[in-house]
């Protein structure tokens, strides 16, 4: 039990830039690679998966050791214990979706001694999960984009990995398949028992998908932690984006059926959201976008808004558009970025270190039906 | 007349045979060009090649000096193992062979690389082996190409002439083909004979290609 996490330690040079990254990652739920394109974030995943091999390196995955240069271990990559799924799904275009999704399955039953659960019942419970029950006969040139993505995912499952590998698996969607495919994403998130490595460049997916955050730039991890406050640094890559915003997670602490009202207590107070029933206790992730986050430095009861908690402004920093800022605020742990004009902070004389009534309007705060599937308690955890 | 029917299974049998022959090394290699690099590659790529540029009757004395008696191989065949193979029905089918073997080989090379790789690497991270990620995933991905490769390998066999002539000579009853009948038969000056051959020579052809084509195009059952 003393070994609860993945190490990766990988130095190699390649034609545009070094990777030389060393990371100690959780090893449960979802740990999202971030960068933009050439940042080195898919050449690590190919080295953790054993695709590609770096003359220096070092993988352990729960005290499992995958690679180690120093002792000339690599364990090549259809002995190691994962799954891999790629941008294009990479699905097997002369067996149907039954057989693609047999095909790991029925060779690591064979060599897997560990087996426990019912593999068979949980084949079709995650058949279900993904929404794929009715394309098992089918051939994978006559699927959508997104079905074939969630084949992919499902096949990669079967093969009971101790890790699953995506290498942005909604890149090549257009933005209704995103939509599609994504509360499938939340829902694994809810029920995988095995970390996820998840390769992307979009702040949003992070956003809701990602529970550890490494950022990668020119091969090299210039930020990594917890989510909600890896995304509140004012350096992370993405702050700067127009539609960009931090997460709030907190638990669910009563519901007004009447206006349809959702209070969520987290640690720096109390948020009030539109949502759909949920029981009380139960976890919910909103995000929160920086530009709808207003500051007064009183708090006014006669306002339609109906979230104002205290908060403490920590570090500002201009952004591309002239007059804009961008300040990270700590509400009672909980990290935030707010984007204000720079008439305003000056107005109301704002500076690191001063606190203030954090405003943010019930409708603005971004809920996703698909985060209800923390409530989905029907399954058991897969692999 | 009497030589037709024994001269076209001789002919069949000999362009089978050494498709046969090739196949297996040719698959080996062409996989090895598709998918590996390795020092020497672009000198056997080609050496490989060769046979379908040079005169084929330069292929022919070449493997002559190679097979003949006191050539280094044709030396190792006879003493070691006790096979004979210059002017015998066994030259006709390494002459065949060779020259067809370039021709295999491209088009299967062409089938490997049309393979995207990531289905070969995604095999493997699902559990697969080496050897069975070839065979579960790149053999059925590349078999229209490799059976395409066969086809066209088995047509060029039925009508080679140049190297065969070199090495297996004009022996009637040992080594006339269809190619070497029609040239045997004009130089004794019976047309007739010479044009029946022509006739059956054009129909296995045509017969060769219309079924390569169709195996093309044939796609997998849905």
């Amino acid at each position: 039990m003393n070994a609860e996490y993945i190490r990766a330690r990988f130095h190699q040079a390649y034609a545009g830039f070094n990777l030389d990254v060393d990371l100690t990652l959780p090893n449960r739920g979802v740990t999202a690679l971030f960068g933009h394109s050439g940042s080195g974030k898919t050449t690590l995943l190919r080295l953790i998966a054993g695709l590609d091999r770096a003359t220096t390196g070092y993988l352990e995955i729960n005290g499992q050791v995958w690679q180690d240069d120093s002792r000339c271990i690599f364990i090549p990559v259809h002995q190691r214990a994962l799954g891999y799924v790629f941008q294009d799904a990479a699905l097997f275009p002369h067996l149907t979706v039954a057989q693609n999704l047999a095909y790991g399955q029925k060779r690591r039953a064979a060599t897997s001694r560990e087996a426990d659960g019912t593999p068979a019942a949980q084949s079709d419970d995650l058949v279900e999960l993904l929404g794929i029950a009715h394309l098992l006969e089918r051939r994978p040139a006559t699927l959508s984009g997104g079905e074939r993505q969630r084949v992919a995912i499902a096949r990669a499952l079967l093969a009971r990995p101790r890790l699953l590998l995506m290498d942005e698996p909604l890149a090549s969607l257009d933005l209704a398949r995103k939509r599609e495919i994504l509360p499938y994403l939340e829902r694994l998130h809810a029920t995988l028992a095995i970390p996820l490595l998840y390769v992307t460049h979009s702040p949003n997916e992070v956003a809701r998908l990602a529970d550890h955050l490494v950022v990668l730039e020119k091969g090299r991890v210039i930020t990594q932690g917890p989510l909600a406050a890896t995304l509140a640094r004012l350096d992370f890559p993405g702050a700067a984006d127009d539609d960009f915003g931090t997460v709030i997670e907190g638990n669910v602490q009563a519901y007004d059926t009447r206006y349809h009202l959702l209070t969520l207590a987290f640690s720096g107070g109390l948020l009030r959201v539109v949502h759909e029933p949920m029981a009380v206790g139960q976890k919910l992730r909103v995000q929160i976008k920086a530009r709808d986050v207003s500051l007064t430095l009183t708090a006014d009861t006669a306002t339609s808004i109906l979230n104002v908690f205290p908060a403490k402004i920590i570090a500002e920093q201009p952004t591309q558009i002239p007059g804009h800022l961008l300040l990270s605020l700590d509400a009672g742990g909980t990290a935030l970025t707010a984007r204000l004009s720079h008439y305003s902070y000056e107005h109301l004389n704002l500076r690191p270190g001063v606190m203030v009534q954090v405003q943010i309007k019930a409708v603005a705060v971004i809920t996703s039906f698909a985060f209800m599937m923390y409530a989905f308690n029907g399954l058991s955890s897969f692999a | 007349m009497a030589d037709l029917l024994p001269v076209t299974f001789f002919t069949l049998g000999v362009a089978l045979l050494s498709t046969l022959l090739i196949v297996p090394p040719g698959v080996a290699l062409a996989w090895t060009l598709a998918r590996r690099n390795w020092p020497g590659k672009s000198l056997v790529e080609t050496l490989v090649a060769l046979p379908l540029v040079i005169p084929p009757v330069a292929t022919g004395l070449i493997l002559l000096k190679l097979f003949g008696r006191r050539g280094p191989l044709g030396h190792f065949f006879e003493n070691t193992l006790g096979i004979e193979i210059v002017f015998t029905w066994k030259a006709v089918v390494l002459a065949t062979a060779v020259m067809s073997f370039p021709l295999f080989v491209r088009t299967a090379r062409v089938a490997f690389e049309e393979i995207d790789p990531r289905l070969e690497q995604v095999a493997r991270t699902l559990g697969a082996g080496p050897w069975d990620t070839f065979f579960s995933v790149t053999l059925p991905l590349a078999r229209r190409g490799l059976v395409a490769g066969g086809v066209l390998a088995f047509a060029r066999a039925l009508g080679e002439f140049g190297a065969t002539i070199m090495i297996a000579g004009l022996i009637p009853g040992e080594t006339i083909t269809l190619a070497l009948g029609i040239y045997h038969h004009v130089q004794l000056g019976q047309d007739n004979e010479a044009a029946a051959l022509l006739v059956i020579s054009i129909a296995l052809a045509f017969a060769a290609l219309w079924l390569s084509e169709r195996l093309i195009r044939k796609t997998p059952a849905r």
